[in-house]
C-alpha cells in the first residue's frame, strides 16, 4: 500500500535539522560559537532548568549549531534523535555509561577497532565493566556469552580490520530475545550504505571524524538512538526506568518514553562526563555530511578498482573485501551490504613485516597515518599502530598478521592510486 | 503513575507528583496512536506549578493496558470516570487532536466534571480519508507514515526540531510502532465517526481554547471554525508554524496559550 513519500536520504544530508536562520536568514548553518544563552527571565529560567521549556542553557549540553548535526543524524539514520560527542570514543562511552555501571557486563565481537577494544577490555574493567569478546560470525558464541548481569551486545558494521559482516539481524534476535539492546558501530558504512536500525540494531554511533566529516580536519562522534528498545518491557534497565535521585527523581522513561536513552544521555552524561562537541567541530561535520550521499559512491568505486588490482598482484598475499568471494562473510555482504562495503580494507603482502615496511615508506599519494575515511588515500600497519596494544592472541583472533596492511581510499584518481601501488608493491619485493 | 479503571492497568504521568486534593487538575488526553510523552513539556510545567497533572495513556496506549476504546463517547466516558475512581471532581482538560474530541465530549456529557476545555488541533468533523483507514485496518505500515507525514507541518523533517538533538519523524515512527495491531485503527475510526460534535458543543458551558495549526493538514483552522462558532466566549491562538502535532512543533507557544487559559 503506497504511503506518502518522505524526503530522500540526499535531500535530508542536505537539509534535515536546519531552517534558515531566524536570526539572520543564513542558509548555511551558521556557527553559535557561544557557552551560553541569555535567559529572557528567572520564571523563563527555571522552565528550561525543569525541561518545561525546550531550549539551550549551556553548550556542554545542548548548541544550535551542535543540534543540527544530531538532528541530521538522527533523520539519516531513522532514529528518534542523536547526541553530537567529543569524538567516536566518547559516543562508545557515553552509549556504555548511560546503560549500565559497575558489576554489569557486555558481549562484544572481538573485531572492533583497537580504542575500543582497549575501552572495553581494559578501562572499563577497571570500573567494573566486564567485556567478553565474541567471534562476530559464530552466533552460538553471542548467545552463550550472555550472562543475567549482561546489558548490552556491540559489535561493528564492518569489523576492523578484517572486515567481518555483522549479521545484525541475527545478533539482534539474539539480543532482543535476552531483553537487551544491539550496539553498533557504523562508522565504516555510514547511512549511505547500510541502515542498522531497519536490520535490527537499537543504537549506533559513528566516529563522525571519518566518512560524515570526511575531510579529516575534525574529531567527533554522534550517537544515535532507533527509539524501538523497550526499556519498560525488558526488566533490566532500572536506570532508565525507575527514579533517579541524580535528576530530581526523573523516571527517564515514564518521563519521555521513546526518548528515554536520549534523555538520561544527554541530561546526566553530557552534564556529568561532559565529552560534548564544539560547534565548530559541528560546522565542519556538518559540511562533509552534505556531500556524504556523493562522496560514498566514489570511494566504493574506487575501492573496488583498487582491490581488482591488488588480488591480481603477484606480490600480495591476500585481499580482504567482502565483496570477494573468497571473503568468508561474502554471502552476508551481498545481502546486507548491496551498494558496496565501505573504502577501508586490508591485504596481506608477501614478505612480511620487511615487505610491509618498504612498502608504506614507498608510497606517494597514500599517507601513513592513523585513521581512515579521509577524501584522501590512507595505509597504515595495524600490527604495529592501531591494534598495537593487543596481545598476541587477541590480534590473531581479529585476524591480523605482521604482514596486514590497511587502506583507506579516498577520492583521488583510481589510476593515480593504482599506480601509486604498483610502484610500491615492487620496491616491497626488492 | 499507575492506576487501575474497571480492573485495568492505567497510566497517567502526574510529573513526579503524588496527586493533592487541594489543588486544581490539569487533564491532559493525546491524540490517535500516541501517549502521554507527547504532552512531556506542557505536562511538566504544570506540574511544577501548582497543579495535579494526569498525562493520560489511554487505554492500549503507552504504558496502559488495552484493550484501545472504538469510540470518542466511549473514551469521554473512560475519562469520567478516571477522575471519579482518583476522587478529582473537576479538572482542565487539556486534548490533542483526538483527544480534543474527547475534552469536547466529556464537558457535555459531564458537565460537572470540566472547569475548563482546550483542543489542540481539533477540527470537525474530523474525517479520516478511507486509505489511511484502510491501511490502519490492516495495520500496514503505510498507516504509520501517512500518520507521520501528514501528522507535522511540511518543514518538520528539513526544519530545526525545538527540542535540541531530536528528529519528530523519528520519534513519532518509534512510538507508532510501538502500538499493538489495531490501536491506531481504533482511534482513527472513532475520530471518523465522531458525530456528535455540533451538538455537544451547544451544551458546553466552561471555557474553551482553541490551539490551531495554521500548517496543519490534518486538521487545518478551517476545519475548526463550526466548532468555534458553537462558543461564543472561546479564544483562539492560531501558531503560524505549527502543523498537526503543535505539542512538539511549537511547545512554547502551547505552553503560553495554555498559561494564559488556565492561570
Amino acid at each position: 500500500m503506497a504511503g506518502p513519500k518522505y524526503p530522500s536520504l540526499d535531500t535530508l544530508a542536505l537539509h534535515a535539522g536546519q531552517s534558515p536562520d531566524p536570526a539572520t536568514g543564513s542558509r548555511a548553518v551558521p556557527i553559535y560559537q557561544t557557552t551560553s544563552y541569555v535567559f529572557r527571565d528567572t520564571e523563563h529560567a527555571a522552565s528550561l532548568f525543569n525541561m518545561e521549556r525546550a531550549g539551550h542553557v549551556y553548550s556542554r549540553i545542548s548548541n544550535p549549531t551542535v543540534a543540527v548535526l544530531e538532528e541530521r543524524m538522527a533523520a539519516l539514520e531513522g532514529g528518534v534523535g542523536a547526541i553530537a560527542t567529543a569524538s567516536g570514543q566518547a559516543a562508545l562511552h557515553l552509549a556504555i555509561a548511560t546503560l549500565m555501571g559497575a558489576g554489569s557486563h557486555i558481549v562484544a565481537s572481538a573485531s572492533l577497532y583497537g580504542g575500543s577494544h582497549n575501552l572495553l577490555g581494559y578501562t572499563l574493567r577497571r570500573f567494573g565493566i566486564e567485556t567478553t569478546f565474541v567471534k562476530p560470525g559464530n552466533l552460538s558464541e553471542w548467545k552463550g556469552a550472555i550472562r543475567p548481569n549482561t546489558r548490552l551486545l556491540f559489535g561493528e558494521t564492518l569489523g576492523n580490520p578484517g572486515l567481518d559482516v555483522l549479521d545484525i539481524p541475527s545478533i539482534s534476535a539474539i539480543a532482543h530475545e535476552a531483553r537487551l539492546p544491539l550496539l553498533v558501530d557504523a562508522t565504516f558504512t555510514t547511512p549511505v550504505l547500510m541502515k542498522p536500525f531497519a536490520l535490527g540494531a537499537d543504537l549506533l554511533y559513528h566516529s563522525a571524524t571519518k566518512f560524515l566529516g570526511g575531510h579529516g580536519v575534525a574529531i567527533a562522534g554522534v550517537l544515535v538512538d532507533s527509539g524501538r528498545f523497550d526499556w519498560e518491557a525488558s526488566g533490566k534497565f532500572e536506570v532508565l526506568t525507575a527514579p533517579y535521585a541524580g535528576f530530581h527523581g526523573m523516571d527517564f522513561e515514564e518521563e519521555s518514553g521513546t526518548r528515554a536513552f536520549l534523555l538520561r544521555a544527554r541530561r546526566e552524561g553530557l552534564r556529568d562526563f561532559g565529552a560534548c562537541m564544539a560547534p565548530m567541530t559541528a560546522f565542519h561535520i556538518l559540511q562533509g555530511i552534505e556531500t556524504l550521499h556523493l562522496r560514498i559512491p566514489r570511494h566504493v568505486e574506487n575501492t573496488r578498482k583498487v582491490v581488482a588490482f591488488l588480488e591480481k598482484n603477484a606480490f600480495v598475499e591476500k585481499v580482504i573485501y567482502p565483496e570477494l568471494p573468497s571473503h568468508p562473510d561474502h554471502a552476508l555482504a551481498k545481502k546486507l551490504l548491496p551498494n558496496g562495503c565501505g573504502a577501508v580494507f586490508s591485504f596481506e603482502i608477501k614478505g612480511g613485516r620487511p615487505a610491509g615496511k618498504r612498502f608504506i615508506e614507498s608510497l606517494r599519494i597514500f599517507s601513513h597515518l592513523a585513521n581512515v575515511g579521509d577524501a584522501k588515500s590512507l595505509v597504515i600497519h595495524p600490527a604495529t599502530t592501531t591494534h598495537y596494544r593487543m596481545s598476541d592472541e587477541d590480534l590473531k583472533k581479529a585476524g591480523i598478521t605482521a604482514g596486514t596492511v590497511r587502506l583507506s581510499i579516498g577520492l583521488e584518481d583510481a589510476q593515480d592510486l593504482i599506480d601509486d601501488l604498483d610502484r610500491a608493491l615492487k620496491v616491497s619485493a626488492k | 503513575m499507575n492506576f487501575e479503571v474497571a480492573g485495568k492497568r492505567v497510566f497517567a504521568y502526574t510529573a513526579a507528583h503524588e496527586l493533592d486534593p487541594a489543588k486544581p487538575t490539569v487533564v491532559f488526553v493525546h491524540g490517535a496512536g500516541l501517549d502521554h510523552s507527547l504532552f512531556g513539556l506542557q505536562s511538566r510545567y504544570f506540574g511544577y506549578h501548582g497543579r495535579n497533572v494526569l498525562a493520560l495513556d489511554l487505554p492500549g496506549h503507552g504504558r496502559s493496558e488495552g484493550p484501545a476504546l472504538h469510540s470518542i463517547e466511549e473514551m469521554a466516558d473512560w475519562v469520567s470516570r478516571l477522575l471519579k475512581t482518583l476522587k478529582i471532581p473537576k479538572a482542565t482538560v487539556v486534548g490533542h487532536s483526538m483527544g480534543s474530541l474527547v475534552a469536547l465530549e466529556l464537558a457535555a456529557r459531564h458537565p460537572e466534571q470540566a472547569e475548563r476545555i482546550a483542543f489542540c488541533a481539533i477540527g470537525f468533523p474530523m474525517k479520516v480519508s478511507e486509505p489511511f483507514l484502510e491501511a490502519a485496518r490492516a495495520n500496514d505500515y503505510s498507516a504509520f507514515d501517512m500518520s507521520t507525514i501528514w501528522g507535522h507541518a511540511a518543514q518538520v523533517p528539513l526544519g530545526g526540531n525545538p527540542n535540541p538533538g531530536m528528529w519528530m519523524y523519528g520519534d513519532t515512527l518509534a512510538r507508532l510502532e510501538r502500538l499493538a495491531p489495531g490501536v491506531l485503527h481504533a482511534g482513527l475510526k472513532a475520530c471518523n465517526d465522531y458525530a456528535a460534535g455540533l451538538e455537544s458543543a451547544a451544551k458546553v458551558k466552561c471555557p474553551a481554547l482553541f490551539i490551531l495549526g495554521r500548517r496543519d493538514v490534518m486538521t487545518p483552522p478551517r476545519a475548526a471554525q463550526v466548532l468555534r462558532d458553537k462558543f461564543s466566549n472561546g479564544r483562539t491562538v492560531e501558531i503560524a508554524v505549527s502543523g498537526h502535532t503543535l505539542m512538539a512543533e511549537a511547545p512554547d507557544d502551547v505552553l503560553d496559550a495554555l498559561i494564559g487559559f488556565i492561570s
